[in-house]
């Protein structure tokens, strides 16, 4: 079980949270100009990767505010913990 | 007894407390301090069970939670019996009644026995072979097996125990209260840590608090001595906080671990009365460290399971620390020196000691110097071939070992017996390291895995790293420890410690035979009678990987989770394949390392306790008034509410046609409910929902559908415009939460750029639903001022009123087809305004109805409930809600997906009506469509999704998705049941009010 930091509230234990998926994956501006593989791409393709993946994670019992995580999926290491908004930091 | 077993006044247990037991129905005594094992030896009981396949009988082996042989039913009770306890790990108290398992008529004489004899024929993968064919008898076969190799039963009636949950914090965790465990302690309390230790026995100071040994030496003091005035240092210590029977069940990632503490189950019955039996930490360490020791290794020869065979570890503790000895005329089998303690302790207690069996060609450490002085004989370079005595050893039989370890040579020998100590050498604890996440080692000298990497501010310490002399455990035990917690100086770091030290080292993992290996029987997973033999032949049949072997041939899959001999199974099967053990792997430890009672795991979440349920502020209304309820998401809704003895069909058909004739009334107060805030509130909800809100006037209601991103109904609900930039939006009563979540999401991650707050204030308000042709009459009862002609107060709409003090806010929409007014108020006047309503109604025979009446009459409506007549897969064109989908928004959620090639398909499953050709026969919901039930395989066409008996209509109406079902309408078709096919006929999906006649009054 992960120990959070959420950026609004402190550190608190995973049970609070709920995680959303792969993060920067933007929602398009204009979908009705995009052909269906296009946006097939947005609806459903998501990365699967060993390593440091970034993710969204909401504080769903807490301040109810989303906010990004860069999580070591080999070993659940948080590397990073940031806002919305803010561009994935360099790891 | 007849024996003399019990060495008296010197050990651990308090001989002045002697207390009665139970064992397969015959009266014992024991004393307390015993563990249920430590007392059965006393009284010379060897054999306590049989084992699961071969049925051959099976002793006591070890003194810990390794135990694969003496696992015991305890207790008669229905209710507080437990199976597969291990007796070395209970400890004794008065009264206690078990029995053995795995046996039957009774463990001395064993139907199943003749198994044993059958073995030739019964190899590994014997069941999954056998009974494969023909596949349809597997559930008989299954029974049979099942039965056979039953181990223990579980108890027939609720747990009346008591179970509690506890959040624990600490700077350092320490696992395991022996001599390393201890020290890093008292080091890290030295430099102000909080620290959290636990200790799965009763006592603090593992093996060595019991050690008599002359040899090791710390500062000058019997090792034992010194260790004892550490543990006093430690209770008084302010800064450690120690909790016994407290073993570790789990490890998970950062740092947070189980550990469970048996509260009760060392007291005799009548003195657990209303205590709790065991409690569940959950624990949040900064730093852990791991000093769980070592198991002891068996050895793996031709019967080396009998009764009287044990570790020699075992035998020591037994003796040294119990006062018991299992055995009086002893041998020991060894590879290494720690077999030469038990030597020592036989010999102090004045035990006698036959003969000593060792592998090597000879050893000249301290310890083996002291034994040879005694003058007890040693067999250098030899092993055992075979042991005899069917219910207890009573005769090994040994021979020498040729040069490379590889066969036997020479003349057998025989040597009486009936207790057989021995010893493979030591295994460290590595469990909690790997279930944590860590890597391990191979240590090629010593033969062990030990931890190697970690990502978790962790560190193994003692013989759970691989020391094993009690020089390297206390010197590197210090060294580690400061240098984990980053500490410059102890107290200890001046120690002075003797002790003898190992310098011969032989290992041989499969002991030869003279026999072939096929007419032998050497064990290693006692518990699943899997041997070497099993091991060899799953390797000839394909099995490569360890992880297939374990399956394969069940070793390491008892309940002792392959504690004792894993590591055997492992180095035969690098032998056979020529591979570096490093290189295979081991298996997988996963948790809980010991297994934990379901008491412990629920803890107090039981009964009413088990899920929370959410109850409406009419709740006490409904229960006194005689309401059957429904679980909704968590909520408890009132699902109909039975008169005289009424069925549910009776009741709904009563409650429906009052509602449709003259008035009833619903508590919608469970539907979700989000206040929804500023001033892009309405472009917001232009975005979620499909339809178009620009042109929704203050004081107007409008129905809504929301739609996932890829074009299928999420969520349905009616949304109020209260002012200027202010709704009420409301969803289906178990989706609330998930809708509530979903905006917010896209509030603040695609549309960061709009002013809007949403509030969730479904728990906020209480919604008493009145509908029927008579409603108005009532409403006006209640609301003498509010003009409620069409014109002021006309479908779809919204008025805020006052009754008295309370605001209420009442909203002309429907759900039922009828006329009806939602009122609104704060929660605590929930029931207030519901007993108005009752009150002002009764005169037009006002009607509570439940879930089940609401259901069927939107069905008559061809109203939709999100969840029922949708699973995920429906657009709102399937839905043939085509109406809803605004044509002018350039976007809203999931619009782009309306038009994605898989949804414009026109033989998707599309919602339609259907009629039974006997309006008298109503359908199953669940049931499938089809076309023709002769042509197989039979193509499934749909399913029905609501189906009810209208009164009104009186027939049967049901609602169902059907591939290309627009097209079919009027189209015969049908449904198969299990004793009959019924024939229908697909209609609209609107059976009632087509003209909406009677929500307009």
């Amino acid at each position: 079980m992960f120990l959070i930091s959420c950026p609004y509230c402190g550190e608190r234990d995973q049970s609070e949270f709920v995680s959303g998926g792969e993060a920067h994956i933007a929602r398009p501006k204009q979908p009705t100009e995009l052909n269906d593989d296009q946006w097939a791409e947005y609806l459903f393709m998501r990365k699967n990767i060993k390593g440091i993946q970034f993710e969204r994670w909401n504080h769903v019992h807490g301040c109810r505010k989303w906010f990004n995580v860069a999580r070591d999926t080999s070993n659940d290491k948080i590397e990073k913990i940031y806002k919305m908004g803010e561009q994935p930091p360099k790891i | 007894m007849s024996k003399n077993l019990r060495i008296n006044n010197k050990h651990f247990v308090d001989e002045t407390r002697k207390l009665s037991f139970t064992f397969n129905g015959k009266k014992l005594y024991g004393y307390k301090g015993d563990t249920l094992a430590s007392a059965l030896l006393s009284n010379d009981i060897h054999l306590v069970g049989r084992s699961f396949k071969y049925h051959r009988p099976r002793g006591i082996m070890t003194s810990g939670s390794e135990e694969p042989n003496a696992i015991l039913q305890i207790g008669n009770d229905d209710a507080l019996t437990e199976p597969n306890v291990r007796a070395t790990e209970i400890e004794l108290y008065d009264g206690l009644i078990c029995n053995s398992q795995n046996c039957w008529p009774s463990v001395k004489f064993d139907i199943g026995g003749i198994n044993n004899f059958l073995s030739p024929l019964l190899p590994a993968g014997f069941y999954y072979k056998t009974f494969m064919w023909p596949a349809s008898f597997w559930e008989k076969y299954e029974y049979f097996i099942r039965k056979s190799a039953g181990l223990g039963k579980s108890p027939s009636k609720q747990d009346p125990d008591m179970y509690d949950h506890r959040y624990l914090h600490c700077d350092i965790l320490i696992v395991g209260g022996g001599v390393s465990g201890l020290m890093a302690a008292k080091i890290a309390s030295d430099d102000n840590k909080k620290v959290l230790l636990l200790e799965d026995k009763e006592l603090l100071g593992g093996s060595l608090i019991y050690d008599d040994s002359d040899i090791s030496k710390i500062d000058n003091q019997k090792s034992s001595e010194w260790l004892k005035k550490l543990i006093v240092n430690i209770k008084n210590d302010k800064n450690i906080i120690i909790k016994t029977r407290t073993s570790l069940a789990a490890y998970h990632n950062y740092n947070f671990l189980l550990a469970r503490q048996n509260l009760t189950d060392h007291l005799s019955v009548n003195d657990r009365n209303n205590k709790i039996r065991q409690r569940l930490y959950k624990i949040r360490a900064k730093k852990v460290i791991i000093s769980t020791g070592a198991i002891e290794r068996p050895q793996v020869f031709h019967n080396n399971d009998r009764p009287g065979i044990m570790l020699a570890s075992a035998v020591k503790k037994y003796i040294d620390y119990y006062g018991v000895r299992c055995g009086l005329e002893n041998v020991i089998f060894t590879n290494n020196d720690s077999a030469y303690e038990t030597a020592l302790s036989l010999h102090k207690s004045g035990t006698k000691l036959n003969a000593i069996i060792d592998i090597r060609d000879n050893s000249s450490s301290e310890i083996v110097n002291q034994v040879k002085n005694l003058g007890i004989q040693i067999y250098w370079n030899h092993t055992v071939v075979d042991t005899k005595g069917y219910k207890r050893i009573n005769k090994v039989t040994v021979m020498k070992l040729n040069d490379k370890g590889n066969d036997v040579i020479g003349k057998k020998i025989d040597l009486n017996c009936d207790c057989l100590a021995i010893s493979g050498g030591w295994t460290p604890m590595v469990h909690l390291f790997t279930q944590s996440g860590g890597k391990l080692r191979f240590d090629n000298k010593d033969n062990i895995f030990v931890p190697d990497k970690t990502n978790l501010d962790q560190l193994s310490i003692g013989s759970a790293k691989g020391d094993f002399e009690l020089d390297d455990v206390l010197k590197n035990s210090i060294k580690d420890t400061k240098k984990f917690l980053n500490i410059e100086n102890s107290n200890f770091d001046k120690i002075d410690v003797k002790c003898s030290k190992e310098k011969e080292k032989k290992n041989i993992w499969l002991l030869p035979s003279d026999r072939p290996l096929s007419k032998t029987k050497p064990f290693l997973d006692y518990q699943n009678d899997s041997t070497a033999k099993d091991i060899k032949l799953a390797l000839r049949e394909g099995f490569k990987s360890i992880e297939h072997v374990k399956r394969y041939t069940t070793t390491g899959m008892g309940t002792d989770q392959g504690k004792l001999a894993n590591m055997h199974a492992l180095g035969i099967v690098a032998d056979t394949t020529n591979t570096n053990m490093g290189d295979l792997g081991t298996t997988t430890f996963r948790p809980p390392y010991t297994p934990l009672t379901f008491g412990t795991i629920v803890g107090r979440n039981v009964g009413q306790f088990f899920d929370i349920f959410r109850k409406t502020p009419m709740h006490e209304w409904h229960v006194e008034n005689n309401a059957k309820f429904e679980n909704v998401g968590q909520w408890k809704r009132a699902w109909y509410y039975p008169k005289d003895g009424e069925t549910m069909h009776d009741a709904v058909q009563r409650e429906s046609k009052a509602a449709r004739e003259s008035s009833g009334i619903l508590d919608a107060s469970t539907l979700g409910k989000i206040d929804i805030q500023g001033t892009d509130a309405n472009e917001f909800l232009n975005r979620v929902y499909t339809n178009a809100w620009s042109k929704l006037q203050i004081g107007k209601c409008r129905y809504g559908l929301m739609l996932n991103e890829d074009g299928m109904v999420y969520d349905d609900g009616v949304t109020t415009r209260l002012g200027e930039n202010h709704y009420l939006m409301t969803t289906t009563t178990g989706g609330a939460a998930n809708v509530m979540s979903k905006l917010e999401d896209y509030l603040q991650t695609e549309w960061p750029e709009l002013d809007v707050f949403l509030t969730s204030v479904t728990d906020h308000y209480a919604t008493a639903s009145v509908c029927g042709p008579n409603a108005k009459k009532i409403i006006n009862k209640i609301f003498k001022d509010l003009d409620l002609s069409d014109e002021s107060f006309p479908h779809m709409s919204f008025k805020e009123v006052k009754l008295g003090d309370i605001n209420c806010r009442v909203m002309r929409i429907s759900f039922t087809g009828e006329l009806s007014y939602e009122i609104n108020v704060e929660a605590s006047y929930g029931k207030y305004i519901w007993e108005k309503c009752i009150e002002a109604g009764k005169e037009f025979n006002i009607t509570p109805y439940g879930t089940e009446t609401m259901h069927l009459l939107r069905a008559e409506k061809g109203f939709i409930i999100v969840g029922q007549d949708t699973d995920g897969t429906m657009t709102p064109v399937d839905l043939q809600m085509d109406w809803i989908i605004s044509k002018k928004k350039y976007d809203f959620i999931g619009k782009r997906s309306l038009y994605r090639s898989d949804t414009v398909r026109e033989d998707r499953k599309q919602l339609v009506g259907l009629l039974t050709d006997d309006p008298n026969e109503i359908l199953e919901e669940g049931a499938q469509i089809v076309k023709d039930e002769n042509k197989k395989p039979v193509d499934m066409l749909g399913h029905v999704t609501s189906s009810y008996f209208s009164p009104t209509l009186k027939k049967s109406i049901a609602l169902a998705v059907l591939k290309e079902g627009k097209k079919l309408k009027g189209q015969k078709l049908l449904v198969p049941m299990i004793d009959k096919t019924i024939k229908v006929t697909v209609s609209d999906t609107i059976f009632l009010d087509k003209e909406n006649e009677r929500i307009n009054g």
